[in-house]
């Protein structure tokens, strides 16, 4: 059982948290826009989450909490 | 379920100036994670510099002190001189340190003084918009070097733990990547190492962390860390450079 | 009364720095000043205090700017090329606010230009020398008992304004020995430092010590507040010594070891039936304005000697602004003006005889 919640309007849009998720379940949303006008990063199946951290190490703007 | 990752305490929690992608994000986290393990956020005073971070006082929650361009070591050989019970750190890019700031930074090594310096080198300078730095690589093209660096023009980048790990006041030397999650967990280690090799009293500790810069390298952040990993780490192995046995450290098996 | 020593400048700007509670001394050798680290080097040694000898003078200002802004008192000394160095660190430390005490034991320049003593860093220390709007509270001592009564008031008027004092004496006045009584150290000022980055102790809001402020509303915000700082201090703290003008012939602007040599002149000139005034800033920024004001018209004419191509005249004759004739005699490459040579002058003006050559 775990969770990651992204605070999305944190988000610049950098992908680098897309490059080290091991379940490859994260990707960029495309279709939103955060107020600073980046397209954020979000989890698509959260059911496969593993609660690794490795977004979460990787995100260079602390957008990620994780909880397992 | 308990939160197993979030914003270390010596970060404020605000949004960073940095480009996207930028890692400086990540390595000030680590030194905020270890400020916060440690439990010193409250007794250290940081250093910022001049570059992308002249500002790091606006994100570190300790106290701190925003120095002239490559003075830091020198302002930071003043404040722990005067505050003997403090951990004092710079925090440092590769212009600011390896450049004009390369007297400061020898000499503060050299003397031994108790403090300890992030110094990060991403081979550019960033805050004036992409030129050579001390350590950008040959070949590499910058706004000054925009057909490449060549040696019988520009001269040869700067290997600064190689140098500085001759020097006996530097006890603690370690060079680490921030391109992946086991890299940057070793960053992490080696970050705390040097805090713990200034609480102990034993001398000068730094950590140069390769970092990126994808705007200046005109890459995306993902292509910028794959850059890191096949052209940077080459000429600047990782690796520790210089140890020092601490109090805490396990009686080493002997090889 | 105390007791009486004889003493090198030098060493006395030392003395004073430590009967004025500072314990952390940066400096980088340089004559003729080194006679300051020498007794630093010592002294901090034997009482547990910080002595560095830094590896540049660059180095060192930025060691005082650190240690200002952890909250204790801090000094550095040099000489004029030193200062030049220095320069950088003086306006950081005026931006950040940051109470340091440097001393300049000027000698003659440009370039490496020699090792004698000249008072031709008025400009630098007195106009700012390094970049931005700000001014260093400027101190001119005219011997040794003063140099130690005005390196005392130098750490409290950092303190008290939170801005850099410069104490500027010459190559003499650090290397000449002179009595000197150890007076009145129990009026040192020791204000908090709230704002000094020491450890947040998590008790409250972390400080920080700063000279950059991008947005530009924010940033002339900051200037004005200092700008308002330096008005009161102007208000406040201008010194000057002011002999003999009160129906004054002619009289003298000068400072330092200028203003001891003119003292002779005044008594060779009463001989000859001329009244000398002698007017000395002790404070060269903020600059005794009301002083030559007062006196303006009192004289056939001012004269300004200096040990330097003339500096402070420019300050003269605005003070004056217009309402008398100022005219100039000075030495330079670490020659002093002949008590002769100036009463020469004299006696041309007192004669209504005067004009700069």
């Amino acid at each position: 059982m775990a969770k990651v919640t992204f605070r999305i309007e944190r988000c610049k849009g950098c992908r680098l948290c897309l490059t080290v998720c091991p379940k490859k379940i994260i990707a960029i949303d495309e279709s939103t826009l955060n107020a600073k006008g980046y397209h954020p990063a979000g989890v698509t199946e959260p059911e496969k989450c593993i609660g690794c951290a490795f977004c979460a190490t990787m995100c260079p703007d602390c957008v990620i909490t994780v909880e397992r | 379920m308990s939160i197993v990752f979030q914003r270390p305490h010596a970060l404020i929690d605000k949004p960073l100036h940095y480009c996207p992608g930028c890692t400086h994000g990540i390595i000030h986290r680590l030194v905020a994670e270890v400020l916060d393990e440690l439990g010193i956020e409250g007794t250290t005073v940081g250093v910022a510099s001049v570059g992308c971070t002249y500002n790091s006082y606006e994100y570190f929650n300790c106290d701190m002190v925003q120095a002239a361009h490559g003075r830091a070591p020198a302002v930071a050989t003043g404040i722990r001189r005067s505050l003997p019970d403090r951990t004092v750190f710079t925090y440092q890019g590769d212009g600011d340190l390896a450049a004009i700031g390369t007297a400061e930074i020898v000499h503060a090594a050299t003397r031994g003084e108790k403090i300890t310096t992030i110094f990060v080198n991403n081979a550019i300078y960033g805050m004036t918009s992409g030129q050579m730095a001390p350590t950008t690589l040959i070949g590499q093209v910058t706004t000054t070097t925009p057909f490449g660096r060549k040696p019988e023009l520009h001269g040869y980048p700067v290997r600064v733990c190689e140098m500085l790990s001759t020097l006996e006041g530097a006890v603690y030397v370690e060079r680490v990547a921030v391109n992946n999650v086991q890299n940057i967990r070793k960053a992490k280690a080696a970050i705390k190492r040097a805090f713990q090799v200034q609480q102990a009293g034993l001398g000068f500790s730094i950590v140069e962390v390769l970092s990126i810069c994808p705007t200046n390298w005109g890459l995306s952040p993902e292509k910028a860390l794959e850059w890191l990993g096949e052209n940077m780490i080459e000429h600047y192995p990782l690796g520790n450079y210089k140890n020092v046995v601490l109090p805490s450290d396990k009686p080493a098996s002997k090889e | 009364m105390g007791e009486k020593i004889l003493m090198k400048g030098n060493e006395v700007i030392a003395e004073a720095a430590l009967r004025a509670g500072c314990r952390h001394y940066f400096g980088y050798p340089i004559t003729p000043q080194t006679e300051v680290a020498h007794y630093m080097a010592r002294k901090m040694e034997e009482i547990g205090g910080t002595f560095v000898q830094a590896e540049s003078e660059v180095a060192a200002i930025n060691m005082v700017y650190g240690a200002a802004s952890a909250g204790v008192r801090a000094m550095t000394s040099s000489s004029s090329p030193g200062i030049s160095l220095k320069q950088e660190g003086i306006s950081y430390a005026a931006g950040a606010e940051l109470p340091i005490v440097v001393i300049d034991i000027v000698r003659a320049g440009p370039g490496l230009g020699g090792i004698l003593p000249a008072q031709c860093d008025y400009f630098q220390m007195v106009k700012g020398g390094g970049h931005g709007d700000y001014h260093n509270i400027v101190l001119a001592p005219q011997g040794v008992q003063e140099m130690y009564e005005l390196v005392v008031d130098a750490f409290n008027l950092a303190d008290k304004y939170r801005n850099p004092v410069v104490v500027m004496g010459d190559g003499y006045m650090g290397q000449m020995m002179e009595a000197v009584e150890f007076r009145d150290v129990e009026k040192i000022e020791r204000p908090e430092k709230p704002w000094a980055a020491c450890g947040s102790e998590m008790k409250r809001e972390h400080n920080t010590i700063t000279s950059i402020y991008i947005d530009p509303d924010v940033l002339e915000a900051h200037v004005n507040h200092m700008n308002e700082k330096y008005k009161v201090i102007e208000q406040n703290e201008s010194r000057v010594d002011v002999q003999n003008c009160d129906g004054a012939d002619v009289i003298v602007a000068a400072y330092g070891t200028c203003a001891r040599v003119t003292k002779n002149v005044i008594k060779d000139a009463a001989k000859l039936g001329i009244k000398v005034g002698l007017i000395r800033p002790i404070t060269l920024w903020p600059f005794p304005k009301q002083a030559f004001e007062k006196y303006a018209t009192t004289p056939r004419g001012f004269l300004t000697v200096e040990m330097s191509m003339g500096q402070m005249i420019e300050d003269v004759r605005l003070a004056l602004n217009g309402k008398n004739t100022v005219e100039f005699y000075g030495r330079t490459g670490g020659n002093v003006p002949a008590q002769k040579a100036i009463l020469e002058k004299v006696i041309k003006i007192a004669r209504g005889e005067g004009g700069n050559d």
